[in-house]
């Protein structure tokens, strides 16, 4: 060790050394003709200990920053110079209203996340639920001379602001084509063809037709025959048609045994069911039950409002019920 | 039109897509490591291996997969929809032929598309687990390791010089700024023994005391070792490479600003001219309305008229 510790300030010289990688290299270096692999191993590791001898020498040379986990030092930047992973991330292109406030010289305000709102008298948000000139908070909108008879001006506010909306959707997603060109959409938002990578581009390709479909319009095409695909030959591994002929089925009008019965009962059902509606001997129990209790429950919370109104020195109701239960 | 746009559905979804979006400066690479339909114990051993080393930093598939044919054309597509699945830039690809017994791809992507190709066969090779060594020596998950590359042909052969960049860029991890000197701990040897084959072992580093403030160091290995013969390799194209090798324009040198030690830091500020025939005047400028001008023509009208009689 002692040799090579002697012959290492000597061969500094003619390794390279990255810091920046912690790497180190010896171009000169000649191996001597190993006969084993023993050997080759032995010397390998020998000039191995060397070069990293070389990579801390300059790596401790440093001045360290003490730090809780240990001595840290700044290295500096690789020389050996590596491609990316990806390309550079590329400057989102301005968007029209950005162009325009540029060219008219608009410049962006901040605005307060909450403000002050005259219609009700409170702190609200200046932006989403529950926001200041809410469409709900608004009970009367006067009547303008311009107004035209049978509008309704809360029906007008809503459908206004539908199509303001959809406006900010189309430009946005005008804005959204525009960087995709360009290649700077945001890396979160894909657009058009589904697996479009998030970097690079690929044109949509067309929609494929599914064996489903192509199955549906040859079946067509066999049906579309003066005899509806009857006396047609099949092609050989031609499947029947999944739903052929009437999709629809009419009972007969005409009275009979058979089909022509249940028309008459299916009819029957219908009217019988109208009828009980309005009949008194049909009672449907369930529904009287329930009818009853809403109806109790309503005068008894009538009552009780009556109660509570009229003399406020009586004793509360709840406390007293409350005891009674206690004792019971 | 609506749906023509996709938008994460949940908000760790959309974390994830930003982690994988371009970067002004690059966190490491990722590794994936795969293999084809026919691999040798061997070959396993090493894609097990190499996983093992890069572990922090990677992604291994253990199913078979077909048709990955990188060096030809067409036979690259699966391995750049994989890269893009992954988000892998690194790709370490074994397969196992009658023609290339214990065959290694190294590969990189720019951009998930291939960028380089390094085909290596394995060859003399020991695994981790046939070392034994002191435990307490054990390389620690994600340290930056060193590299010592020896030998002529690294610079003379072509297939070695670009062997070992694919070599560095594999194994170096990420580009750091600042390195605790407590976490040094592992090294990678590289041998050029001809100018086909190189000499890997992986070693760890004692840090021995030697008087001065440089330690000593020592290697001991740790594996895996193995002899990597280059069969075929493809460069980058010149144009892709220019493209592959920018790097953000660092902090421009900040002008009129000074650094004083009393004072601290100080700015000079020069008025830029106030143009104001180019301002850009919007239309509803008081000053300029009719009524207003006529208002204060009135006014001093009247005001004369007042002083006059006096």
């Amino acid at each position: 060790m002692a040799e090579g510790a002697a012959a290492t300030p000597a061969a500094t010289s003619s390794f390279e050394v990255d810091l920046g990688n912690l790497m180190a290299y010896d171009p000169s270096h000649h191996l001597t003709a190993a006969s084993s692999r023993e050997e080759l191993r032995q010397e390998c590791l020998q000039k191995g200990t060397e070069l990293a001898q070389a990579v801390a020498d300059a790596l401790f040379a440093l001045p360290p920053s003490e730090d809780r986990d240990g001595p840290i030092v700044h290295l500096p930047p690789p020389t050996i110079r590596l491609p990316r992973e990806k390309h550079l991330p590329k400057p989102k292109p301005p968007t029209k209203w950005e162009l325009f406030a540029k060219a008219k010289g608009i410049t962006k305000r901040k605005k307060n996340k909450r403000e002050w709102d005259e219609q009700t008298q409170s702190w609200k948000r200046t932006y989403g639920y529950d926001r200041v000139n809410d469409d709900k908070d608004i009970p009367i909108i006067d009547a303008k001379a311009t107004d035209e008879p049978g509008v309704d001006p809360f029906a007008l506010r809503r459908q206004d602001k539908k199509k303001r909306v959809e406006k900010q959707e189309k430009s946005r997603l005008e804005n959204l084509k525009k960087a995709a060109k360009v290649g700077a959409l945001p890396s979160h938002i894909q657009l058009a063809a589904k697996a479009l990578p998030i970097t690079g581009t690929k044109a949509d390709l067309p929609k494929k037709s599914r064996k489903e479909d192509l199955e549906n319009v040859a079946g067509m095409a066999s049906s579309a025959t003066a005899s509806g695909g009857k006396f047609d030959e099949k092609l050989p591994g031609e499947k029947p048609l999944k739903h052929p002929g009437k999709h629809r089925k009419f009972l007969p009008v005409a009275e009979g045994k058979g089909m022509g019965n249940l028309e008459k009962q299916q009819n029957d059902k219908i009217l019988n069911s109208l009828l009980a509606r309005n009949s008194d001997e049909q009672l449907d129990v369930g529904k009287a039950i329930t009818m009853y209790k809403v109806k109790k429950e309503k005068q008894r919370s009538k009552d009780k409002k009556m109660s509570s109104k009229s003399d406020k020195l009586k004793p509360q109701k709840k406390p007293l019920k409350k005891s009674s239960k206690k004792k019971a | 039109m609506v749906a023509a746009i996709r938008v994460p559905k949940t908000q760790r979804a959309r974390r994830e897509l930003l982690k994988h979006a371009p970067k002004l400066v690059e966190t490491g690479k990722k590794t994936l490591i795969l293999h084809g339909t026919k691999t040798s114990a061997v070959l396993n051993s090493v894609l097990s291996d190499i996983y093992h080393l890069k572990r922090d930093n990677a992604v291994k598939y253990t199913k078979k997969n077909d048709n990955i044919r990188p060096f030809e054309s067409g036979g690259e597509s699966s391995l750049e929809f994989f890269s893009l699945k992954t988000d892998c830039s690194l790709i370490v690809y074994g397969s196992h032929s009658k023609k290339r017994p214990n065959n290694l791809i190294l590969g990189r992507t720019y951009d998930h598309h291939i960028y380089d190709l390094v085909e290596v066969g394995v060859e003399n090779y020991k695994s981790m687990e046939s070392y034994v060594y002191d435990k307490k020596l054990a390389p620690k998950l994600g340290s930056k390791p060193f590299f010592a590359f020896i030998g002529e042909h690294f610079e003379s052969a072509e297939e070695l010089k670009h062997l070992k960049e694919v070599l560095l860029d594999l194994f170096r991890g990420e580009v750091v700024e600042n390195l605790n000197l407590a976490g040094v701990d592992r090294i990678y040897v590289c041998t050029a023994t001809s100018p086909t084959t190189v000499y890997m072992m992986h070693c760890a580093l004692c840090l021995k005391r030697s008087g001065t403030s440089i330690p000593r160091m020592e290697l001991v290995e740790v594996g895996p070792s193995m002899d990597l013969v280059v069969r075929r390799h493809r460069l980058p194209v010149e144009s892709l490479k220019k493209e592959a090798m920018k790097t953000a324009d660092h902090a421009k040198k900040v002008k009129n600003v000074t650094k004083d030690p009393v004072q601290g830091r100080l700015g000079k500020v020069y008025m830029p001219d106030q143009q104001v025939g180019k301002l850009a005047l919007s239309n509803d400028i008081k000053g300029l309305k009719r009524e207003r001008r006529e208002a204060k023509k009135n006014k001093e009208h009247s005001k004369k008229q007042k002083v006059n009689p006096e």
